[in-house]
């Protein structure tokens, strides 16, 4: 049986590189102007793509999830952390630049009563909170356990929060995708497509690359334990650290 | 609201891009910090692996 090879973190870093920034010279050089938004609307290519990352991210985090509870291997747990922790970092980013949007096309920073604008607030709230419930559990079987589970049931919210929100009726925030009177130009559909794929490779390399540092840290603290326990008794408060490295996985 | 002017809206259509640029860069340099960390524990490891050898050696 074959399996697929994933490319080297250095290859995914330099195609990274190169998609976004293929898709930042489109979104200014090639993509037409909104004709209701104006220049403003560029602000698009980068939010959108980012908080479709988020969310795509906490679902892969759930799917990580499963695998670990069935499988109990260490592993998926890792790899769900590592998917919440980047979602969380994209979800910063689209609230951050969606609140700069909302400034330059509404004249306000935020709007309470816009159901798109506050359920991705929620949806990121609501995985926040995945830090403290981790870390408030000190056995570690248990902790991967129960943040499993967080994962689980967040990551089913979150499609379900997305087809609330497409249900909703929206109030000023934009429906661009599917809807009745069209949607995108070509020109600004295909710099969209570019720029997604720059944030997909963005996250997946972020990923990968925590990855490979969170087993670094883990086989930095196995050879620890190892050398620690063949020390003689003099020396191994010298060796032992105050909190395992590996805790944080 | 009618669409703002260039000159504006670049202000916000930049601000937008360097926030997501410094975000990313603020997580690379945390990622770095984690790094060097991790190469100054496996210094002392290897230090204290090779101080070991030398005392089997030595005798």
């Amino acid at each position: 049986m074959t399996s697929l090879k994933m490319p080297s973190l250095r290859v995914m870093a330099f195609a990274t590189v190169a998609v976004l920034g293929a898709a930042f010279a489109m979104v200014f050089f090639y993509a037409p102007n909104d004709a209701d938004q104006g220049f403003i609307q560029k602000i698009f290519y980068v939010h959108v793509p980012i908080a479709i990352c988020a969310l795509i991210g906490f679902v892969v985090a759930a799917f990580h999830s499963i695998r670990h509870l069935r499988t109990g291997d260490p592993i998926h747990d890792v790899r769900s952390y590592v998917s919440i922790h980047m979602g969380v970092i994209f979800g910063t980013a689209a609230l951050l630049t969606g609140s700069i949007w909302a400034r330059a096309a509404w004249g306000k920073w935020w709007v309470w009563e816009e159901p798109t604008l506050v359920s991705f607030l929620i949806v990121y709230l609501l995985y926040a909170t995945y830090y403290p419930l981790r870390y408030s559990i000190e056995d570690r079987e248990r902790q991967a356990r129960y943040a499993s589970v967080f994962a689980i049931t967040a990551g089913a919210f979150v499609p379900l929060n997305f087809m609330a929100v497409r249900l909703a009726e929206s109030l000023v925030h934009p429906r661009v995708f599917a809807t009745a009177d069209g949607g995108l130009p070509p020109e600004m559909l295909l710099t969209f497509f570019v720029s997604l794929a720059g944030m997909a490779l963005l996250f997946v390399t972020l990923m990968r690359f925590e990855l490979s540092a969170k087993m670094t840290s883990a086989q930095v603290s196995r050879l620890r334990r190892a050398l620690d326990s063949e020390a003689p008794a003099a020396s191994a408060s010298r060796i032992a650290p105050a909190v395992p490295a590996e805790q944080r996985i | 609201m009618p669409a703002l002017p260039i000159d504006e809206a670049g202000k916000y259509v930049a601000g937008a891009y360097v926030v997501f640029l410094v975000l990313v860069l603020i997580y690379v340099a945390i990622m770095a910090a984690k790094l060097e960390r991790m190469r100054r524990d496996l210094t002392e490891l290897a230090d204290i692996a090779e101080s070991r050898k030398q005392e089997v050696s030595g005798g």
